[in-house]
């Protein structure tokens, strides 16, 4: 049977208290904030870019353990990628989150991982993805507020 | 408590009365379930659930039409209901009980009809801050079409009504107060009748939201002298789809209709058409035929236990669970106003509401987490959800035992 310690894995619980890459970003090229109306979970993501690449990456806000501990862990994730790396982590990461996970790579998804008890509910999906939602808006050149409702 | 109080309670048989709710006998995630989620809905006892089967399997048939036996008996079946629901609000006339689809729709019916025919720009709209979204945007988009005005009673950090604050709020501009009954977020519950007594003096109606006051309290609009009062059928032990709406009968009467169709008119040319009579006026088009008759089946099984009894019962639960929630390390109350009903909504130190929604979950505990379709209410309390756990007659002392253990893994999961 599914545990509860499958989702909130000791890496997760760490994200959430001591989340890494956290804090307003001065002068970033580009800022979006996230919200999740349905329970109330607000991220701003903060990139600088250089020649299609994430040079520095952070966020703010606040939210439940799982937003939180996946903007971080994604942030730990997408420093130095490029933006074509950036989508083809979150297609997998998407995969891993909504499906059975078996077409996941799991290499190209390493820490990430740990988010893959989430399936198991769907209702927390959306509090895994807001922060991917909103990375995803920000390459893409947006600035309206993403919402995942 | 007095002795005698408390061997009357002891005699409520909860553990018989949730034999009569199917749902209530399953499991989730392999634990038996608790289900504290009632402020979001009911349960529903086999009663219901029968009557709904028996009217699909006997006497399915459109009302207010056909000649035939089916149709006979359809009709009668959800004529009675008007009746009941009647008593059940203590209404002087079934003329005055509206079938809508919900709480939503006959507030938003009101809005449409009363308000839009009486309220001209610079009127006042009076709500409070602890409203459920169906009590407040209706009077907004209301507000956009005609230039009224709303303005809002605060609440204190109790989560109780400011009468002080509301007193200096009316004025001869006031045309509409609309007030809950009791907070879905917060519990809390409001002096509906003095806020009413104060509203006629300025000369306003008043139209009170009861969706969560109907399933555990006894309801006089006589009594509360409310020129409105909505509930649902829903959260009222009856099936989802069915609201009611009681109005006071020479309002019904000079208000325009609501929507046009069929069930709503006694003559159609293309010239002119003549309006049926109260309530037919309200009821355009075919109504939720098998929701009605299940409400009635619900009302019944209410009355036959007793809503003073059912009130007397959450009453002691609450209390028992306040004070078990206070002793968990961290926790917040959200709403600790004097006067409450049944719901218990909180926050805990490092502990997110949602998270908690799921780790529950895993025990079979039904709670609700977010923001209960009361934004002004987390901007009130700086918070931007709570975990709520709002109980109804079949919940026990045992369940809230079961939550709090839980609570309390919770918080070693974060510690």
């Amino acid at each position: 049977m599914f545990d509860l310690k499958d989702l909130y894995q000791e890496v997760i619980v760490d994200h959430n208290r001591s989340p890494r890459n956290f804090g307003q970003m001065e002068n970033p090229d580009r800022t979006l904030e996230g919200f999740n109306p349905l329970c109330g979970d607000r991220l701003t993501l903060y990139v600088k870019l250089q020649d299609q690449q994430i040079d520095e990456i952070s966020f703010d806000g606040s939210g439940c353990a799982i937003s939180v501990a996946s903007a971080s862990l994604m942030t730990d994730a997408m420093n130095g990628k490029t933006i074509n790396e950036a989508e083809e982590i979150f297609e997998n990461f998407h995969i891993l989150v909504t499906s059975d996970g078996e077409d996941a790579d799991l290499d190209k998804l390493g820490k990430l991982a740990a988010l893959a008890g989430v399936r198991e509910y769907p209702t927390r999906v959306k509090c895994a993805t807001l922060c991917w939602h909103t990375l995803h808006s920000i390459l893409e050149g947006d600035d309206e507020v993403i919402s995942t409702e | 408590m007095s002795t005698a109080a408390k061997a009357f309670h002891a005699e409520f048989e909860v553990s018989r009365y949730r034999q009569d709710f199917p749902v209530l006998q399953r499991a989730v995630r392999g634990k038996p379930l608790v289900y504290l989620d009632n402020a979001a809905t009911s349960q529903k006892p086999s009663v219901v659930i029968d009557a709904l089967e028996k009217y699909y399997s006997e006497y399915n048939a459109n009302i207010h039409r056909g000649v035939h036996t089916l149709s006979e008996e359809a009709t009668v079946a959800y004529e009675d209901v008007r009746e009941l629901c009647r008593n059940f609000v203590n209404a002087s006339s079934v003329q005055e009980i509206i079938f809508t689809k919900g709480t939503t729709e006959a507030i938003n019916l009101v809005a449409n009809t009363y308000g839009r025919s009486n309220l001209e720009a610079g009127d006042e709209i009076i709500i409070s801050w602890m409203e459920h979204h169906s009590n407040i945007v209706p009077w907004q988009l209301l507000c956009e079409q005609n230039g009224a005005v709303l303005k809002v009673v605060p609440i204190d950090d109790d989560g109780a009504f400011v009468m002080d604050e509301y007193i200096k709020l009316l004025s001869p501009k006031t045309k509409i107060v609309a007030i809950g009954h009791i907070s879905n977020a917060l519990g809390s519950i409001n002096p509906v009748k003095e806020i009413a007594r104060l509203a006629h003096e300025q000369g306003a109606v008043v139209l009170v939201d009861g969706a969560q006051a109907t399933p555990h309290t006894a309801i006089d609009v006589q009594d509360l002298d409310c020129d409105f009062y909505a509930f649902s059928s829903h959260k009222v032990f009856g099936p989802t789809g069915v609201g009611v709406l009681y109005g006071r009968q020479d309002l019904l009467e000079a208000m325009p209709p609501y929507q046009g169709g069929g069930d709503m008119i006694k003559m159609v040319t293309f010239e002119k058409t003549l309006y049926s009579d109260l309530p037919n006026k309200y009821e355009a088009g075919t109504p939720n035929i098998s929701g009605v008759i299940g409400l009635g089946a619900a009302l019944n099984y209410l009355n036959s236990i007793g809503i003073e009894n059912i009130a007397a019962y959450e009453n002691e639960l609450l209390d028992y669970a306040t004070d078990a929630a206070l002793k968990v390390e961290g926790l917040r109350i959200i709403g600790t106003a004097e006067n409450k009903a049944s719901i218990l909504s909180f926050v805990i130190d490092k502990v997110h509401p949602h998270d908690l929604g799921t780790i529950l979950d895993h025990d079979g505990i039904a709670i609700r987490t977010g923001h209960h379709c009361a934004m002004p209410v987390m901007d009130r309390f700086k918070v931007p959800a709570t975990a709520r756990a709002s109980f109804a007659f079949y919940n026990t002392r045992q369940e809230v035992d079961i939550l709090m253990d839980a609570i309390n893994n919770a918080r070693k999961v974060f510690a």
